[in-house]
């Protein structure tokens, strides 16, 4: 199981608390995860990445295993800590004012 | 039994106040959708438990927020909103192209008839509308495409759509207003669009006959009469007797002619109320004093109600959207402020006083007359 770590808004959109689990299939990557999520929790479409281009919102990073992986291409290979689950995919709110 | 549900959108969540009709004792109850902006809440004039709710924030983006039983439980329904086509471009604050991108939705007007039919007022400006009660929406493209869309240019807020008028008279006829594009008018239920900005008279646009490029802040109508329409402006309070074919200034003695809000009392069409605030770039009421003014004559002779308002050290604004007045037999009249207070008059406006004190900045008022 692929774990996801959402920030605190979407979580409580998506009524969800703690870490969310989702199995991908195939080749574990931003955009496999992201798919994977939206399926599950049809609230969180448009939250995280635009409905149209599938961009990442501006304000949204993306980390694990401690680096930053918000400019990777959306169809790398995430890290096989992800992968295997021992690791969470972090989805970072920008800690703007406001 | 009869009351008054008033729907609160602030910067930080939606409020929802319900009081019986002495409108005395009030019932709060939220944050709803914490830590969200709700621009604007509605309730359906044909329905008065389904409501409507724009919920966004600068990191998600979007959401629609629906409820079914009068703000106690809420579901989210379509988020979407795709621009009809190849957007194009408007004008940006440098007069340069800048392509159409959609940020958020700016007001909720739900039909007069149908409670699944509503229409939404988006920045940038364009009008959507969904017929199955939030589930999908559709761009009415005859707006931005009617000719002028792309000399559109944002106001200081941004290029939002902030007025929506059901005429419930001439069935197809919808009145809208961009800031700061001016104010628009269909006549076929939203196909096309012509502008409706005769009369208006704004510093900056030489051209006195200029087709676009005002300012409007909000326009009000009686529905006994809705060929009358009253506008806030940038500056100047202004009316149209003939649908917005023309429009006339009836800033008369108001202190100053800057403002925000414009609405009509529920039983006397010629009864107005504006809340007027001391300049551009001084977004608070005339000498700390907040003064709501009110015309019993359409415009032109105005009087303050200053009783239970604060008439020292006020400095806060009354936003677009931030006032509504209910329908009971004494007109309710209410405002809210970006200070967190709602004001609530229950006499017409003779006597205020606050709902409530400390909410986050106040975006949106809505009354809704239960039954």
């Amino acid at each position: 199981m692929i774990r996801v770590v959402l920030p605190a808004h979407l979580r409580t959109l998506a009524r969800v608390n703690g870490e969310v689990e989702l199995d991908v299939a195939g080749r574990v990557s931003q955009r496999a995860i992201l798919d994977a999520l939206e399926r599950q929790y049809p609230v969180l479409r448009g939250t995280i990445r635009d409905h149209v281009t599938l961009k990442r919102r501006p304000f949204l990073r993306f980390f694990a295993c401690e680096e930053d992986l918000s400019h990777d291409p959306p169809d790398a290979p995430l890290p096989e800590r992800v992968a295997a689950g021992a690791e969470p995919f972090l989805i970072v709110g920008a800690m703007a004012g406001g | 039994m009869s009351g008054v549900r008033v729907l609160v959108g602030t910067r930080k969540g939606a409020f929802v106040l319900t009081s019986d009709g002495k409108r005395k004792h009030w019932d709060v109850s939220g944050p709803h959708f914490a830590g969200w902006e709700i621009y604007h809440l509605k309730g359906s004039p044909a329905d008065q438990n389904r409501l409507y709710a724009s919920q966004s924030s600068g990191w998600f983006g979007q959401i629609i927020q629906r409820s079914n039983d009068g703000g106690k439980t809420w579901e989210t329904v379509d988020n979407r909103f795709v621009y009809d086509g190849v957007p194009g471009t408007h004008q940006w604050y440098d007069g340069t192209p800048h392509p159409w991108e959609f940020k958020r939705v700016w007001h909720l007007e739900p039909s007069l008839t149908d409670p699944d039919t509503v229409y939404a007022g988006v920045e940038d400006a364009a009008l959507f509308r969904s017929t199955d009660g939030g589930a999908s929406w559709h761009e009415l493209p005859g707006l931005r495409g009617h000719g002028s869309g792309s000399s559109w240019q944002p106001g200081a807020g941004g290029l939002g759509l902030h007025t929506i008028l059901l005429d419930p008279k001439h069935s197809g006829r919808m009145f809208i207003a961009i800031s700061a594009a001016g104010a628009f008018r269909t006549d076929d239920g939203g196909g096309t669009w012509r502008p409706i900005n005769r009369g208006l008279k704004s510093e900056g646009i030489p051209n006195p006959a200029a087709e676009v490029g005002h300012c409007v802040h909000r326009i009000a109508m009686h529905r006994s009469r809705p060929d009358v329409l009253f506008m806030q402006k940038h500056w100047d309070v202004m009316r149209s007797d003939d649908a917005g074919e023309s429009w006339h200034e009836v800033s008369g003695n108001l202190p100053t002619d800057f403002g925000f809000v414009i609405d009509v009392h529920a039983h006397e069409p010629d009864t107005i109320y504006v809340v007027p605030i001391k300049s551009d770039s001084e977004h608070y009421p005339p000498d700390g004093k907040l003064r709501v003014y009110r015309s019993r004559s359409g415009g032109d002779e105005w009087e303050a109600l200053t009783n239970g308002l604060p008439q020292r050290d006020c400095y806060v604004n009354v936003l677009r959207d931030a006032m509504s007045v209910d329908a009971l037999d004494s007109c309710g009249i209410y405002f809210g402020t970006t200070g967190g207070q709602v004001y609530a008059s229950a006499d017409s406006g003779e006597s205020w006083s606050p709902i409530v004190r400390d909410l986050p900045a106040v975006l949106s008022v809505e009354a809704q007359t239960l039954q």
